[in-house]
């Protein structure tokens, strides 16, 4: 065997052991909900035992998980959408007008606790009879989801080509003609990477429904939080609960990997 | 009619600039500013959630704070949390990084699998690891042991809980900033590297003195985009171990969330919040004029 070859199964040897700790979670979570209770305390764990899917449809049947994924599903979307309504218009001003001062108006939103939100806001809707309602909830969630489009989307707007628009401009396009025809056409893959990243965003934020849902608006992660103060913790249904709200997110990823990548790396290396 | 159309596009070509932004700066007034506007109000009164109404008080919260020993465990805790898992995952993160910047077969599938622990959600993360940190069940002391090691107590031991936490924290994280290094050094130019091997510099060199240095904005970017999350750390911490056992795990940020929600201490609650902000501010103003002195403005 030459040198190379030996380097190159090495090379293979370590993306192995790197590539580990993250598979391992993932398929120790799914085990977690396929195993009864019983076999879930039994020490040494169990990495072989006969599967029950009796865990993912008590999640279902007894804890109502269709109604709390609905709830989040609903959210995410509003508040998405929402913010590419309005983050659009005002991330292309910021990038065509190099207007600073507001972009660093969104830095500090993105680095105001979000604890500071609660008690306000909680103040606020509880005197408009608001708790427990998507009104409420979606509100808050455009505390993360607005900042966030609008940062992703100033580094894909400077990236659209000026020379483009001044022709535009010069057949005699107006300006907002530009921006609709022009500027978001080129930045489709970018508005949908950002999109994606507010999505999960959202439906993976806990703080928020903690405090300002309710048997009604209740999502996901406080659902599966709550698995833990039904007295006894059931570690089995945590596993199969867990499986279902982490899937969604990750069927996304999967198949926007490149995309949410490029949305990552290019809000990151523009800073 | 037509008029009136033309005098709307030529209202809005004229006005672009504060017209476009209006809605949302409008609406993040309402939703960000107006809070914190709020929370520095809160923070000059006394004021028990459900009792009476604010009282108007001065800076004593603020003096109390100084005075109030759980506030310096929090202090405590969140720097040791946030000292040790930033400087974890930007280390592991360069170093994998590097060793997975070249044509591999499979390099696809690498980056899948590393998306996914940043877009998984954290609460259900967060209660997968606590089952695995568990002493009696938890399959962490099962390797432990596999591999002779001693057992450990993990998030049930005062001197182990951090550690513990910032394990979550670098498996959740690190493998984003792999992502991101990894396009930063996908970008750098290839002449020194030329240059460098030409000279006969080995692989250590030519880390140390040309990837580190070339590299070191896109570090910096990512430490201080990291660092807006970290200081803030929540789920995780809540979920696994809600700051015990004891006060053993709990941040600043956890301990001003319980002030407010569990003791229903609205005035005090806000000036500890007032202080987390106050730090994270404080922390990127500072990395942003590293970043000036590296880069140049």
């Amino acid at each position: 065997m030459n040198k190379t070859k030996i380097y190159k199964i090495l090379f293979y040897i370590g993306m192995i052991i790197l590539i580990i700790p993250p598979i391992f979670v993932f398929a120790w979570m799914i085990m977690i909900g396929l195993k009864t209770g019983v076999q879930n305390i039994e020490y040494p764990p169990l990495f072989i035992f006969r599967p029950t899917l009796e865990n993912f449809k008590a999640v279902f049947q007894q804890h109502n998980f269709l109604k709390y994924l609905t709830n989040s599903f609903i959210i995410a979307t509003f508040a998405t959408l929402i913010s590419l309504f309005i983050g659009l218009p005002a991330a292309y001003s910021i990038a065509r007008y190099k207007q600073r001062n507001l972009s660093l108006g969104i830095l500090v939103a993105r680095m105001t606790p979000f604890v500071s939100y609660l008690l306000p806001w909680y103040i606020i809707f509880r005197k408009l009879n608001l708790i427990d309602t998507f009104t409420a909830l979606i509100t808050t969630h455009l505390i993360i989801t607005l900042p966030m489009i609008i940062w992703l989307m100033i580094a894909f707007f400077e990236g659209v080509p000026i020379e483009l628009e001044e022709a535009a401009l010069i057949d005699g396009c107006v300006r907002s003609e530009t921006f609709l025809r022009i500027a978001i056409p080129l930045s489709k893959n970018g508005i949908i990477t950002s999109a994606i990243i507010s999505f999960i965003f959202s439906w993976n934020q806990f703080l928020f429904s903690l405090i300002l849902s309710g048997p009604k608006t209740r999502t996901v992660p406080v659902a599966v939080y709550n698995f833990m103060s039904y007295g006894k913790i059931d570690w089995a249904g945590i596993g199969a609960a867990a499986t279902i709200i982490v899937f969604p997110v990750l069927v996304f990823a999967f198949f926007a990997k490149n995309k949410i990548v490029e949305g990552l790396t290019k809000g990151a290396l523009k800073g | 009619m037509k008029k009136l159309k033309e005098n709307i596009i030529n209202f809005l070509d004229n006005h672009m600039p504060i017209v476009f932004p209006a809605p949302a700066m409008i609406t993040l007034f309402i939703v960000v500013i107006f809070p914190i506007i709020y929370n520095i109000y809160m923070s000059f009164n006394k004021w028990k959630i459900g009792l009476g109404s604010p009282k108007f008080i001065g800076l004593q919260n603020y003096i109390e704070a100084f005075s109030d020993p759980r506030f310096w465990n929090g202090l405590k805790v969140m720097f040791f949390f946030s000292s040790l898992s930033l400087s974890l995952e930007i280390t592991l993160g360069l170093l994998i990084a590097v060793y997975f910047n070249k044509e591999f077969k499979g390099s696809n599938f690498v980056q899948t699998i590393y998306i996914f622990p940043f877009a998984a959600t954290p609460v259900a993360i967060a209660l997968i690891w606590r089952i695995m940190l568990n002493p009696q069940i938890g399959v962490l002391d099962y390797f432990l042991n596999l591999v002779g090691l001693p057992g450990s107590l993990w998030i049930s031991d005062a001197r182990t809980v951090i550690i513990s936490l910032v394990l979550v924290d670098v498996w959740k994280w690190t493998p984003m900033i792999v992502l991101i290094i990894l396009a930063g050094l996908k970008s750098l130019p290839k002449d020194p590297y030329e240059a460098a091997v030409i000279d006969g510099a080995n692989a250590f060199h030519i880390f140390s003195y040309i990837t580190v240095p070339l590299i070191q904005p896109v570090l910096i970017t990512a430490l201080t985009l990291r660092s807006l999350d970290n200081l803030k750390e929540f789920d995780i911490i809540y979920t696994i171990t809600q700051g015990g056992p004891g006060i053993a795990s709990e941040t600043l940020y956890l301990y001003s969330y319980k002030t407010a929600f569990s003791f229903f201490n609205a005035g005090y609650g806000s000036t500890l919040i007032i202080i987390v902000f106050l730090l994270v501010l404080l922390f990127n103003v500072a990395m942003n004029k590293i970043r000036y002195r590296t880069e140049g403005p």
